[in-house]
């Protein structure tokens, strides 16, 4: 059995971890709480601009338009967006493996956008292509940052650097779940659904200025305004993640500090039953 | 009603138009409905408008009670400044943008 005062050693340094941990789960919560207003209050205009543009290029004619028709080259841009720290659980692993496991990507023709330092590291080991991202936008988003990020993007992609984007990051559903999610954002997929395509006949989409001109612009704040939302959405899944793993570590904390509290007590106690046992023993040798 | 200002010219939209997408450049946006008048600062963005709806997705967008006057008139007086003493260092177009960005909001709030 382990000595009294190394049990206590360990009950006190366990003691310190769960206060961290504690500590850090009530920030978590608190971030958690602004974060998820934030991505509800993005989240009606991040669905209507993903319904209105597919509701727009439903009702486009044969248009030839680069960002529709998709990049002759193979390289895939994929934005992934991670957190700058870690304990957060799962969460940056999950998303991570959404491209390294992903089922039909080779690790050459992937050229990964992060956001995050945690996704940039982990990109890095396996030995991916890693273009360098300002990775404080994910403390607090902004508009500007997802615009000026899209810039970048669609610049490489006018330039033929790259063929087609997507977009890594972890969908906030509610406090306890988040889904990981990998979404295309360029070439733009038009989902076809049997009930519209009749409807999407009979109205031709008209443009003003040209159709070309036209979507020149629309699809470039599609881009921004989808990154912007996944941010908001991550962002609220960061905190959301680490408030669970931290609730989960003060938990065991917890258990393990309970499982030493009656180890030392059992050792407290025999040692007093030991001392009590010799001392009895030395009086009845002396009398 | 839907008014508002589009880089092909002010347009306003009746129940029953063709579909159409429009791309938003600085303007008043008017909504007039049986219950009355609604007025915004609108700066950017996109329209589609479809016979029964219009969708109206926009980067910037100001209600009247959310627009500073005396920062409007002091960006309106700065932007104008510069496009005054104007240098060969100058953004022309930034400032014309600041400019008419500062007016729509002074409008908006008459």
């Amino acid at each position: 059995m382990a000595s009294m005062r190394d049990i206590k050693r360990r009950k006190t340094s366990i003691q310190g971890t769960q206060q961290i941990t504690k500590a850090m789960k009530l920030v978590s919560t608190v971030k958690l709480q602004r974060a998820r207003a934030n991505a509800e209050r993005s989240k009606d205009y991040f669905n209507c601009m993903y319904s209105t543009v597919n509701s727009i290029l439903k009702r486009v004619g044969p248009v030839e338009h680069q960002y529709l028709t998709g990049g002759t080259c193979a390289k895939k841009a994929v934005v992934v967006i991670t957190s700058n720290r870690g304990l957060a659980g799962g969460y940056n692993s999950n998303v991570v493996k959404l491209i390294t496991r992903h089922p039909e990507w080779t690790r050459d023709e992937v050229v990964i956008y992060t956001l995050g330092n945690k996704g940039r590291e982990a990109f890095h080991r396996y030995g991916y292509e890693v273009v360098e991202c300002n990775g404080e936008i994910v403390e607090n988003p902004a508009y500007v940052d997802a615009m000026a990020l899209s810039d970048e993007l669609l610049r490489a992609y006018a330039a033929g650097e790259i063929g087609e984007i997507h977009l890594a990051y972890t969908a906030f559903k509610n406090t306890v779940s988040h889904i990981p999610t990998l979404i295309k954002l360029l070439p733009v997929d038009v989902k076809q659904d049997e009930t519209e395509e009749h409807q999407g006949a009979q109205a031709i989409m008209n443009f003003e200025p040209e159709d070309v001109e036209a979507l020149d612009m629309i699809i470039p704040k599609y881009v921004t305004s989808l990154i912007y939302g996944a941010l908001m959405e991550a962002v609220a899944s960061e905190n959301g993640a680490r408030m669970q793993a931290m609730d989960n570590a003060t938990g065991n904390a917890e258990e393990m500090i309970s499982d030493l509290e009656l180890r030392y007590n059992r050792a407290r106690q025999g040692s007093i039953t030991q001392e009590l046992t010799e001392i009895i023993a030395g009086a009845e040798a002396l009398g | 009603m839907v008014e508002f200002n589009t880089t092909e010219g002010e347009i306003g939209v009746l129940p029953g138009h063709i579909p159409l997408t429009v791309i938003i450049k600085p303007g008043i946006l008017d909504i007039t409905e049986s219950d009355g008048d609604k007025v915004a600062a609108l700066h950017a963005g996109f329209a589609e408008i479809l016979p029964d709806r219009v969708t109206i997705l926009a980067e910037i967008v100001e209600w009247p009670d959310e627009i500073d006057e005396s920062r409007a008139t002091a960006a309106k007086e700065r932007a104008e400044q510069r496009l005054h003493d104007r240098q060969s260092s100058t953004d022309v177009a930034r400032a014309e943008l600041a400019l008419q960005r500062a007016i729509v909001r002074i409008e908006a709030l008459k």
